[in-house]
């Protein structure tokens, strides 16, 4: 029966995707994408992968929606049309889809037991991961410890990511003589004129950042980590930036503490390896940092995915403030 | 006990999803953009409380059933609210009752 | 027991999908995406409870928080769309 769902949603995933393609208003191929990110967190959740889902549905629905439409406020709306060479790119597409489709003929079934994927590295995690770490959520053990490096490289590649959307954006608004400049007034900022989204938005903010602290936290135990406390907790504070605009959220929240935030996240990673190899171990070996190595491990877990959620929180919010001051239309 | 249970919460969940789908045809044939707004709120409302009690009745007394009463909670906090300010800004941007585009044409719609 | 109710929420999904690509207007289909978010709260629940796991509710309560800030983006996108055109037809004059 579960099968008959996910086969029905995935039906539904592609109708989405030839919309996407076709249609040329961009407006509306934002909504779709929005749509799509939903199917998509309804698909990884049938799959049983409830940590991918949850940030799928932290980034892609909320945040992801907002920055598309902080981009084309600053452009058109409307697909340029194009003159490329559609029959060849189809061509391609579909030779290169035939080749796929023949390559997964020799795949085990899905969650077939004895498949090589379960036999090798998997039963190892699983074993020793009650033994060493002590916590119920394996995926958090293999990212947080066993696979720390690969967890450190992802943080910097979100660091990076962000420096890069900020010196290609800047992060003041460039005086642009050719562009007329809507003075807008404070008081029109945001959606201040209308007083239920506001008040009920207002209310919620607070819960949104409690929330995405549980997920924070609770990672260890339950579907959650930094990346996707990071993205609900950015989802939260952008939130109170559009009701309330986003010079009064420059207030609340000034450039000077986004940006410590980014550097702020991969520096508490980072030390936590080193202070890991000033206590006589190797770099980010975790069993050092208390006298019960398991404690130790589960301090290193927590500190790290503090960490990598400070740096998705300050990078979201820079690329946002990067986006919404360049149009100054909040 | 447990069957009468069962039968409620079976109940609930069918009645539930009678009104989720019943919103879902009226925001297909409704003829007007504030018909299609009234049919889809109003019974996306009704149906997710309907829904969230069959699964609490389910549940029991445990955290789970907290954290349903959390989610039917904010459900019912910022659907309305949703609602309520795309009919404003779509009342403010020109859309009169009974008429598929604005009447004040912008250049993309 | 749960197959009624999850059959009528994705075929509820499918009908707001319809609507999202034929509405008229832009609002038709801020509708279909808001109500496509509300629906997909509820499978979350439901499919949590269909896997017997009461953990991914976690899930649900998040995406409930975070539909709300994407309906509320497009609208402060009309809102200031509005306002420049009005500010560049008073500077036109």
């Amino acid at each position: 029966m579960i099968v008959l769902f996910g086969v029905f949603l995935l039906t539904l995933l592609v109708i989405t995707a030839l919309a996407i393609v076709r249609s040329e208003n961009l407006f509306v191929v934002v909504m779709l994408a929005g749509i799509f990110s939903l199917l998509m967190a309804a698909m990884f959740l049938i799959l049983d992968a409830p940590d991918v889902a949850l940030t799928e549905a932290a980034v892609g629905a909320g945040i992801s929606t907002v920055l598309f439409l902080a981009a084309l406020a600053l452009t058109a709306e409307r697909e340029r049309a194009g003159s490329t060479n559609r029959l060849l790119a189809l061509g391609v597409v579909a030779v290169t889809t035939l080749i796929v489709i023949y390559a997964t003929f020799d795949k085990p079934r899905f969650g077939d037991p004895a498949a090589p994927v379960h036999q090798h590295v998997a039963p190892w995690y699983l074993e020793r991961t009650p033994e060493a770490i002590d916590i119920p959520n394996v995926v958090t053990a293999i990212l947080g410890s066993f696979r720390g490096y690969d967890t450190l490289g992802e943080v910097f590649v979100v660091f990076t990511a962000g420096i890069g959307v900020l010196f290609l954006l800047g992060t003041r608004p460039r005086r642009n003589s050719r562009s007329v400049r809507v003075a807008l007034d404070e008081s029109d900022a945001g959606l201040r004129h209308y007083l239920i989204p506001r008040v009920v938005g207002r209310l919620l903010v607070p819960f949104i950042v409690l929330f995405g602290l549980y997920i924070q936290f609770h990672g260890e135990y339950g579907p959650g980590g930094g990346f996707q406390a990071g993205a609900i907790v950015a989802a939260g504070l952008i939130l109170y930036a559009l009701l309330e605009g986003e010079e009064q959220a420059l207030r609340v929240m000034p450039r000077w503490v986004l940006t410590g935030l980014v550097a702020g996240g991969a520096l508490l990673y980072g030390a936590v390896g080193i202070a890991g190899m000033l206590l006589g171990g190797n770099f980010l070996d975790y069993s050092v940092l208390a006298t019960d190595p398991i404690k130790g491990q589960q301090i290193g877990i927590l500190l790290i995915e503090t960490g990598v959620g400070i740096t998705v929180t300050g990078v979201l919010l820079s690329v946002f403030h990067a986006f919404a001051a360049r149009g100054r239309y909040l | 006990m447990a069957v009468f249970l069962d039968v409620v919460s079976w109940l609930l969940l069918s009645l539930g999803g009678a009104f989720v789908f019943i919103g879902g045809v009226g925001a297909l044939r409704m003829p007007d953009l504030y018909t299609r707004i009234h049919a889809a709120s109003l019974t996306d409302t009704m149906g997710a409380s309907l829904i969230i009690a069959g699964i609490i009745l389910q549940a029991g007394a445990s955290l789970a059933s907290i954290k349903l009463a959390m989610i039917l909670l904010f459900l019912l906090l910022t659907s309305p609210t949703a609602t309520n300010a795309l009919a404003s800004a779509a009342l403010l941007a020109g859309m009169r009752p009974g008429e598929a585009i604005p009447w004040r044409q912008d250049r993309s719609e | 027991m749960y197959d009624v109710v999850t059959i009528a929420t994705l075929a509820t999904m499918a009908l707001a999908l319809v609507r999202a690509l034929l509405g008229p207007s832009v609002y038709d289909r801020v509708l279909a995406v808001n109500m496509f978010g509300t629906k997909t709260v509820l499978l979350l629940s439901v499919i949590a409870f269909l896997y017997g796991r009461p953990d991914f509710l976690d899930l649900a309560l998040a995406y409930a928080l975070i539909n709300f800030i994407g309906v509320l983006a497009v609208l402060v996108f009309f809102r200031s769309r509005a306002l420049r055109r009005a500010a560049n037809a008073g500077m036109e004059d």
